[in-house]
């Protein structure tokens, strides 16, 4: 009897001995990752460390103000934060206020899920010019957060606006630009964007893509809503529809490619009766065109006034993949403002493997490669900017797997670490003023209150120095 | 057996998979199918999830939850059903894992969309993390076409197989009582919320 309850206890230490992880970055692939973890391993103590003062990455402040039902995947979230085993602490930024050499000492497993917090360029002439964003800081100027409030977009100077890129961040940003403002009154759209949006005098915008409609990286459910706007209307070519045989063939293999295919069609066969209107909002799909130059305003100096395209044919390059190769034709799409959607990049950090040409840390199903065991990445950072919320899931499962494995083949696990303990003695040192959950709660109460008054789910705090003193106010 | 006619089998889905059967990322050898049928399915998966002793009590954990965690669904009881209070039919559903291991659940059918309890997004028609694959063809055709909106989430589904809906949308009837209903790809570790599985 005494055997059986001996050998109980010893099995009962040794698998709930403390696992200390600290995961970098809140956001979806963070949460899914500590989700994942703790129901692994009875052991493991989870630290989550954000640089903001607000948790959830870009749940927060990258789906639209008016896609509030992509945000609910946060209820899951805050439960795993709430969780006896985990803790979320913000305002920590690695990097700055401590080194990735400095988390290693302290957990066993540090795992990095920082995303892509930067952008791909186009590297062509005037990509400076006052006008030209990324769609990125377009996004986080609308959704309030606290780098971008003071972005100040000029939406006053024309009626057009060019978008670079037809994914869903270039559907987003074109459908904020064009909804009604009444529509997005009652979102959760920062105020000083809302305020600007209703003074915006941009109408017509164009969504340039180099490539044709059956490479358009939209989804079908966000082209459908924006297709279905009202009072929006849609300009596409019939001439740009035409498809070529292996148009066809990845048509053949992607259903969701054939499906979006078809409703740009029907989109543009119920265009074509449009007899263009003075004022009305207007989204032009533009395929086969590429951006050669961004062009400089005459009038105000060092601010854009068009971009210079040039058309495109596609070419097979094998596998079925089809790239643009410019055809040396050149037209002019004047404008006030373009935002580039191109694609999100990574930014690297000291101590870290990177490839710079992908844009990601070099790793093996997770497992951050040429460095000590103990390393590991998940979501953007590891597989690139690409994929929704859900796509997290798969890739938290992975890395989940690999931290699994190598603790019990004891590669990792085994030392003497000290934690979350560990971790407050340090910033307590370095004099860094962490925002713990319950501070965030304090934050979403106060939000949600001044939301109250104006009739939105929340009023967001867009400011550093108003987020954190919300954060330590007396509740 | 007694009968209640009802809506949509998401809350069970939602249920399992807090029970544990997430979703997990795409093997490079998963292969698509059309036709599910056990022994394909067993060769395309790879990991042992529960065993029967686990089984009975994730059943009551889930009956429990199903009636204890959402008063909506208290209420939609009491006014949907036509019958006294203690009718309630259940269908048989089967769920399968990897190894072909099944999973059979009398769910209670209700009538009210249940925003609650779900995958990722609680119903909204926002994820696909609910995926289900219907083994059997004839199972699937019994079942409503889906919407352009589900079809929307469908298409960013992983594993995704001609006989695919999303669980949220299966409206349970009477006449898809056994159906069985393939989860793309098993967890290795499950837990309800709380819940660990004793070591056996």
């Amino acid at each position: 009897m005494s055997m059986f309850l001996a050998r109980r206890l010893v099995t009962r230490c040794f698998s709930s001995r403390p696992l200390h992880v600290c995961i970098v970055g809140s956001g979806p692939a963070g949460f899914y990752t500590a989700d994942k973890l703790l129901k692994a391993h009875e052991g493991a103590r989870i630290d989550i460390i954000d640089r903001l003062p607000t948790p959830y990455g870009l749940v927060r402040s990258g789906v639209a103000p008016d896609h509030p039902e992509t945000k609910i995947a946060i209820n899951q979230f805050s439960r795993v934060a709430q969780h006896e085993r985990c803790a979320f602490y913000g305002n920590v930024k690695l990097g700055s206020d401590l080194s990735l050499s400095e988390l290693r000492d302290l957990y066993h497993v540090v795992v990095l899920a920082y995303g892509a917090e930067s952008d791909k360029d186009l590297g062509i002439q005037g990509e400076s010019l006052g006008g030209v964003f990324s769609a990125r800081e377009f996004v986080w100027w609308y959704n309030g957060h606290p780098d971008y409030s003071s972005l100040k977009p000029d939406l006053k100077s024309s009626d057009t606006a060019v978008i670079l890129g037809q994914g869903n961040v270039a559907l987003d940003v074109a459908r904020i630009l064009l909804r009604p403002t009444t529509e997005l009154a009652s979102t959760d759209i920062a105020t000083h964007a809302l305020s600007a949006l209703e003074e915006s005098s941009i109408r017509k915008v164009y969504l340039v893509g180099r490539r044709g409609p059956v490479q358009a990286a939209l989804t079908a459910k966000e082209l459908r809503e924006i297709l279905g706007i009202k009072n929006l209307h849609i300009r596409i070519k019939e001439t740009d529809l035409s498809v070529t045989p292996a148009d066809e063939e990845e048509m053949k293999n992607s259903r969701a490619r054939k499906r979006i295919y078809e409703l740009l069609s029907k989109a543009a066969a119920a265009a074509g009766t449009f007899e263009g209107d003075c004022g009305q909002r207007e989204l032009h799909f533009v395929f086969f065109r590429q951006p050669e130059r961004f062009l400089e305003s005459d009038e105000s100096k060092g601010r854009v006034s068009g971009v210079n395209l040039e058309k495109t044919i596609l070419e097979s390059v094998g596998s079925g993949k089809q790239i643009a190769v410019g055809t040396g034709e050149f037209e002019d799409i004047n404008c006030s403002m373009v935002l580039k959607a191109i694609g999100y990049q990574s930014v690297p950090i000291n101590g870290l493997p990177f490839d710079h040409k992908k844009g990601i840390v070099p790793n093996v199903r997770g497992r951050v490669v040429s460095t000590e065991p103990g390393l590991y990445v998940c979501g953007w950072l590891k597989r690139g900017p690409v994929g929704i919320i859900a796509t997290n899931l798969y890739c938290a499962e992975e890395t989940v797997g690999s931290i699994s494995q190598d603790i019990e083949e004891g590669g990792v696990g085994k030392s003497e670490k000290e934690g979350s303990k560990g971790l407050m003695q340090l910033l307590e040192k370095k004099e860094v003023k962490m925002v713990d959950f319950s501070g965030w709660e304090k934050i979403d109460a106060k939000e949600k209150q001044m939301g109250i008054d104006r009739n939105k789910p929340r009023e967001k705090l867009v400011t550093w120095e108003d987020l954190l003193a919300a954060a330590s106010a007396d509740s | 057996r007694n009968i209640w006619w009802g809506a949509k089998i998401i809350m069970l889905f939602h249920r399992l998979s807090r029970l544990g059967f997430r979703i997990a990322k795409e093997l490079p050898k998963e292969r698509h199918f059309s036709v599910c049928g056990r022994r394909i399915l067993q060769r395309s998966y790879g990991q042992y999830l529960h065993s029967s002793a686990v089984t009975q009590t994730q059943t009551r954990t889930f009956r429990q939850a199903l009636f204890s965690n959402n008063h909506n669904l208290c209420t939609s009881f009491s006014t949907s059903s036509g019958t006294s209070g203690e009718e309630t039919e259940k269908i048989n559903v089967i769920f399968v894992d990897k190894d072909g291991e099944e999973i059979h659940i009398k769910i209670v059918v209700i009538r009210l969309f249940l925003s609650k309890y779900s995958g990722a997004c609680e119903c909204s028609l926002a994820c696909s993390t609910c995926h289900v694959i219907v083994m059997d063809t004839e199972y699937y055709n019994k079942l409503e076409e889906p919407t352009d909106e589900e079809n929307d989430m469908l298409d960013l589904a992983f594993a995704l197989t001609e006989t695919s809906r999303l669980g949220c949308q299966v409206i349970a009837k009477p006449e898809i009582d056994g159906i069985r209903l393939a989860i793309p790809s098993a967890t290795r570790n499950f837990a309800v919320d709380g819940f660990v599985p004793k070591p056996h």
